[in-house]
């Protein structure tokens, strides 16, 4: 224990110019741990969104189905499994059939797809219970982006110009029963949501679906002509943005971190050449050589675990304000990624991520630390005693 | 009275390397020194006694001949037995000092004993005890930099005897100190070397020093050219 003891002892009694290199180095734990946690906030927040409104625990795409590829979407409704079919008479699955459309608001035209799903179903979190009742007409229900691109609102009817299974193109008004907000905008743009028998019944694909969306928790199953999607590809989108922008910024910190332990690592050597005279001192009073290695290396790993210290002074209250009020993003931004973003990025701090960066920089601290002492081993003592370097 | 023999080099030779021309510091040098001695080596500037005083406390190593020490042959010794040996056996007092900065005067004097790993209350015992026989025990809170530097001489002198060690090594003890503050240390350092049968070595040219010694030994140009016990 005596080392741990002695670098403390040292740390501390080089005042100010300790005080100074933990603070420079604890701006990289809150800027890494403030970065990293929007980032993840980001994450959990627009998968737990997506989640609830569109992925739900995985869905079934019918075989030929591929949402980048509109060529595949008239072609692709099947009839639903038969175990699907009960868990969604159940509530245990919602089916969705999607087909492609015309609409024309207010004698413009607009490209539309057209989602039928069950306003019983409870799976996804939306306000499909809109879709209820309706007095002969075609309930529709919109999202608030789509509502504002084609000028549409609660009340108004629309046309909507279909092809039905047998090619032949229909057409039928549309009333908009509500507009509802989400940040998922896949969910909205350029949809409108319909009762599910009502479009299989108007494109001539009864007990058909594209897609079947399933709670979160069952085992997946395997069904002839569907094929199992998980959040590896429903999510996928998300991910790549978070790591994208994760990378982006991980720039800015990787530049502090290192701009600290270089400033480390010159304190490092400047202490060392000043201390030669105390290093011969250590070694006449009997310290081995490695022994005083690892005294200067603690010295400058303590420095890190000091910088920890300062940087939760200024950094929690810091963090708990942005994790309370969240980084708001300026107006519009958060629907120009084309993810489910919300106005502002609330930051999430697990316990991985602090104690991770408090490792990364603890193991980046020891090692710039180890670096110079290694100067020691070939120190002749009798030379140091004398403020020589040999 | 072999036994009581501390220190004994035979043919000790000690050549630094330096250019074309190496430097013959210690030339067939022959001496035993017998535990509890008071003994000085004196000699002009560059007469090798601060090289013979490192090699003795085995910080430096001879290039040829032998070196006995507690019966540890100082030419063979690795890093390690030898950093054990001058953790457990010998202490160093230097010309200028050498405390550690950053420690208080008490935490200077407890460092040798926190490598020996003693308990906190033996080390709090020795501490004191070491600073009441040099006279600081109201400084121990003081820092190096508070101190006169008679005062950080015996601070200096605590730590090389708190561990009550076989042989101290002195070089120029008091080189940097006024004439009362060296009469003092002197004292100190024999009431030490009387009570506690502590052996002291040092190297001096320093009038005041010699006057106390009970055994001169003259170094010229490396070798030794007077060995001559005194009564003080």
């Amino acid at each position: 224990m005596i080392i741990p003891k002695l670098a403390f002892r040292n740390l501390i009694g080089n005042g100010a110019k300790t005080w100074l290199n933990a603070l420079v180095l604890s701006f990289s734990f809150v800027a890494i741990i403030w970065g990293q946690s929007l980032f993840e906030g980001m994450d959990r927040e627009m998968s737990k969104v997506t989640i609830d409104q569109e992925a739900g625990g995985g869905q079934y795409w019918a075989g030929a189905y591929d949402p980048y590829d509109p060529a595949t979407i008239d072609d692709a409704p099947a009839a639903i499994p038969a175990d699907l079919a009960a868990d969604a008479a159940a509530g245990r699955a919602a089916p969705i059939l999607i087909v492609s459309a015309t609409i024309y608001p207010k004698g413009r035209m607009f490209p539309a797809l057209l989602k039928g799903v069950d306003p019983d179903q409870a799976v996804l979190k939306l306000p499909f219970d809109r879709l209820l009742g309706g007095d002969g007409e075609i309930p529709g229900l919109i999202g608030a982006r789509t509502a504002k691109s084609t000028g549409l609102a609660k009340g108004d009817t629309v046309t909507v110009r279909w092809r039905d299974a047998s090619g032949t193109f229909d057409a039928a008004d549309v009333v908009v029963v509500d507009v509802f907000q989400t940040q998922v905008q896949t969910v909205d743009s350029g949809l409108i949501w319909v009762p599910l028998e009502t479009l299989q019944a108007m494109t001539g694909r009864p007990g058909r679906a594209t897609v079947v969306t399933v709670p979160v928790g069952p085992a997946p199953r395997s069904y002839p002509g569907w094929g199992f999607q998980g959040y590896d590809v429903l999510l996928k989108d998300i991910k790549s943005f978070v790591q994208a922008k994760s990378l982006g910024f991980s720039i800015f910190y990787v530049t502090l971190m290192a701009l600290a332990l270089l400033a480390i690592f010159n304190t490092q050597i400047l202490s060392i050449w000043h201390r030669r005279r105390e290093i011969g001192m250590l070694i006449a009073l009997g310290m081995p050589r490695g022994r005083v290695i690892a005294l200067f290396t603690l010295e400058g790993a303590l420095l890190s675990i000091l910088a920890a210290a300062v940087g939760a002074v200024y950094g929690l209250p810091l963090l708990i304000y942005m994790s309370k009020h969240g980084w708001v993003l300026p107006a519009g931004q958060a629907d120009s990624f084309g993810l489910a973003l919300d106005k502002a990025l609330y930051p999430a701090y697990s316990t991985g991520l602090v104690f991770g960066t408090i490792l990364l920089v603890l193991a980046a601290t020891t090692i710039v630390s180890f670096l110079p002492t290694r100067k020691i081993v070939t120190l002749k003592p009798t030379d140091a005693l004398k403020g020589k370097w040999s | 009275m072999e036994n009581s023999v501390l220190i004994r080099t035979v043919n000790l030779t000690k050549i630094y390397p330096s250019g074309e021309q190496p430097i013959t510091a210690l030339r067939d040098v022959n001496l035993v020194f017998q535990a509890g001695e008071f003994a000085g080596l004196v000699g002009p500037s560059g007469s090798g006694k601060t090289t013979l005083l490192n090699i003795v406390g085995s910080l430096d190593v001879p290039t040829s001949g032998s070196v006995e020490v507690l019966g540890e042959k100082i030419e063979t010794l690795s890093h390690k037995k030898a950093a054990r040996l001058r953790n457990r056996h010998i202490g160093f007092i230097f010309q200028t000092f050498n405390l550690l900065p950053v420690y208080t005067v008490y935490e200077n004097v407890e460092f040798p004993l926190l490598l020996l790993g003693m308990t906190a209350a033996a080390r709090r015992k020795a501490v004191r005890d070491a600073l009441a026989w040099v006279g600081l025990s109201d400084r121990e809170h003081s820092r190096p930099a508070q101190l006169s530097g008679g005062q950080s001489q015996r601070v200096a002198i605590a730590r090389a005897v708190v561990k009550k060690p076989d042989l101290v090594l002195a070089d120029e003890p008091t080189a940097n100190l006024d004439a009362d503050n060296s009469h003092h240390i002197l004292h100190t350092m024999e009431d030490i070397n009387r009570d506690l049968g502590t052996t002291f070595l040092f190297s001096t040219h320093d009038a005041k020093v010699i006057a106390h010694l009970r055994r001169k030994i003259t170094l010229v140009d490396g070798r030794v050219t007077a060995d001559e016990a005194r009564t003080t």
